[in-house]
């Protein structure tokens, strides 16, 4: 099997007033691994959803392979769901569960009943619970359900494999070793691969390119180091990892923020609100004076933690290996010239 | 020393001793009373009083009755549940509070309605005696009032494990190819098959016993349209308490065998569905 390429142009779907998916564009190359990730009530269930064909958008196109998804039902699109809770039919045995896609084929494509007996079975070896077949659902373990919701998955030889947190449900060791084991999965299959998460070190960890959603919108999808890197916006920049904030106004090409009297800093922005941004390995420390108080110092291996104060609110900086820490009590000023400067926007999640 | 055995559950001996004592008086003593009452006849008399030609016709007209009517009750209440469980329309509440209403009802008015409904001069009565069908006071006015009766216990059997019947698995049935006539086959019915067996047999054990409703429509020509309940209330007028009490004893053991076969049943079905 081979993956195919994916092209979403347009598509929007409302519950009521809230959109769900609010003119969402997104393509996705045959044979990429791509991680939705966003808050939740972000639209990234919906977008599966609609993918599958289990849910329709009233508006945008849906290209698979080059065709239009339009007017094709989703027993027709050869998709495989991975559902968070993996849907297993509970009446019948792992190996019937693997076999379902393709005993329900017409008749004319179906396999004869050994062939598909021994396609379930190799799929499940290809799992690695070859030894399950003859199990029920409620008789296995919560990894091995998802490896069975795959098995199941991956027998109608799906072109595009759609994941809703595959691991949601999973504890946290378990999460791990499955993790890796999908992207090898993938690789191995040549799928392409479309799987939802809020869990960004999941994300990062596993997808060629990641998507991050919010109210409906893809903020920037791009490589994990890109967009740790260089965040499109503040959003994306206060989704991903740690980050700092301050708030202040452009105006005559620089920005000055009211906490810190005397620092400006040169930006492109439009005269306005804007904040800046910085992760806090990016913030320097000026001994000598200034509107920040050293509160604490935590000092392990090659990482220093200070604390600061600053007006009535305490951030966290990193200072790199080799910098003598200050000692607490002593005021400082903040170098900010390694921040990233965006028009204002809402706080993430907010 | 024997130690007491412990259980982190307190009261165990008070609440088995309660339950015990509240079986005793509401269905064992009474249940033995109708085991002990018929051997007054003596064995032969016994026997010779079920083979009966008119008894054997009445129980064959009671269970018959009964289980057809439970299986007729099967589709229509599993369709009746599955549009109260899955759709939202106006006048649902209503419709809800209709599918009660035979259990509500008291018996005797069920019957007369239905008898005032089918006979040859009342509204349906009349449309099915161009056709040759006569409803009331035969064996098929008999099979109405039990499909009536009949209808909430496969219902309310249904509607709970419709709402408790994930989604998911039918969307993922369709992702894997499957028709919508596939997925009610594969993996709706097989996920109700307990419940299924379950509302029948609760149907059934209506049905079965079933008295007020029947006797108006039935006509109760002797081995014809008699229910073996009718006959049992007979032969109490008749004085003939014993052999009353033996159709008892009989329906009892049917019931019972029949009961516990479903039961057993279910159990196989249900299996693996925690």
């Amino acid at each position: 099997m081979t993956g195919v390429a994916v092209t979403l142009r347009g598509l929007t779907k409302r519950f009521g007033n809230a959109a769900a998916l609010d003119d969402l564009h997104l393509a996705i190359a045959a044979g990429e691994f791509v991680a939705l990730l966003g808050p939740s009530g972000s639209g990234k269930t919906t977008l599966l959803r609609v993918l599958a064909g289990l849910e329709f958008a009233e508006t945008g196109t849906i290209e698979i392979g080059g065709r239009s998804m339009h007017d094709v039902p989703a027993r027709k699109r050869r998709i495989g769901f991975v559902f968070q809770h993996y849907a297993l039919f509970r009446h019948m045995t792992v190996a019937r569960n693997v076999a379902f896609g393709l005993e329900v084929m017409p008749r004319r494509d179906r396999p004869q009943p050994a062939a598909i007996r021994a396609r379930a079975q190799e799929l499940l070896e290809f799992m690695e619970i070859g030894g399950l077949a003859d199990r029920y659902p409620d008789q296995i373990s919560g990894g091995q359900r998802q490896r069975v919701a795959l098995a199941r998955a991956l027998a109608i030889e799906p072109t595009l494999l759609l994941l809703d947190e595959p691991f949601g449900a999973l504890d946290a060791k378990v999460r791990k070793n499955l993790r890796i084991w999908l992207r090898g999965l993938h690789d191995r299959m040549g799928l392409t691969s479309l799987f939802v998460t809020h869990d960004q070190a999941e994300a990062l960890e596993m997808a060629d390119r990641v998507a991050v959603l919010r109210a409906g919108r893809i903020e920037q999808v791009d490589t994990p180091d890109r967009l740790y890197a260089e965040p499109a916006n503040a959003f994306v920049h206060e989704f991903l990892g740690e980050s700092i904030r301050f708030d202040g106004a452009v105006s005559d090409g620089a920005v000055r923020f009211p906490l810190l009297p005397g620092v400006m800093l040169p930006t492109r922005c439009a005269a306005g609100p804007a904040v800046a941004l910085l992760r806090p390995h990016e913030i320097g420390l000026r001994p000598g004076g200034g509107p920040a108080v050293v509160e604490s110092v935590h000092a392990f291996g090659p990482l220093c933690r200070v604390r600061l104060r600053l007006a009535d609110r305490v951030i966290e900086v990193l200072l790199p290996e080799g910098t003598s820490p200050p000692a607490p009590g002593a005021a400082c000023g903040l170098d900010l010239s390694a921040a990233r400067i965006y028009p204002e926007s809402p706080r993430a999640g907010s | 020393m024997r130690r007491p055995r412990r259980s982190a559950l307190p009261g165990f001996g008070l609440t088995l001793g309660l339950t015990l004592t509240w079986l005793s008086l509401i269905v064992l003593i009474p249940l033995a009373a109708l085991v002990l009452r018929p051997w007054e006849l003596g064995a032969a008399g016994v026997w010779q009083s079920l083979t009966d030609p008119r008894v054997l016709a009445a129980l064959r007209l009671s269970f018959g009755a009964a289980a057809l009517a439970a299986a007729i009750n099967l589709p229509f209440g599993l369709l009746i549940a599955w549009v109260m469980t899955r759709y939202r329309f106006p006048g649902r509440r209503l419709a809800d509070a209709l599918i009660d209403m035979p259990l509500a009802l008291p018996t005797a008015v069920a019957g007369i309605s239905l008898t005032a409904l089918f006979a040859p001069k009342g509204w349906i009565g009349a449309l099915l005696v161009p056709l040759g069908v006569k409803v009331a006071y035969t064996p098929l006015g008999v099979l109405v009032a039990l499909v009536f009766v009949g209808l909430p216990f496969v219902v309310r059997t249904l509607e709970p494990v419709m709402l408790d019947l994930p989604a998911e698995a039918e969307e993922a049935a369709a992702t894997l190819g499957a028709t919508r006539l596939q997925t009610l086959c594969r993996v709706v019915l097989p996920a109700l098959a307990p419940s299924l067996l379950t509302g029948f047999a609760a149907a059934l054990a209506r049905g079965v016993g079933e008295y007020g409703s029947v006797i108006f429509i039935a006509g109760n020509m002797p081995m014809v349209s008699e229910i073996a309940p009718l006959l049992i209330v007979i032969r109490l007028e008749q004085f003939d308490y014993a052999g009353a009490a033996a159709l008892g004893l009989a329906m009892l053991l049917l019931s019972f065998l029949l009961l516990l076969a479903l039961n057993r049943g279910q159990h196989r079905l249900a299996r693996h569905l925690a």
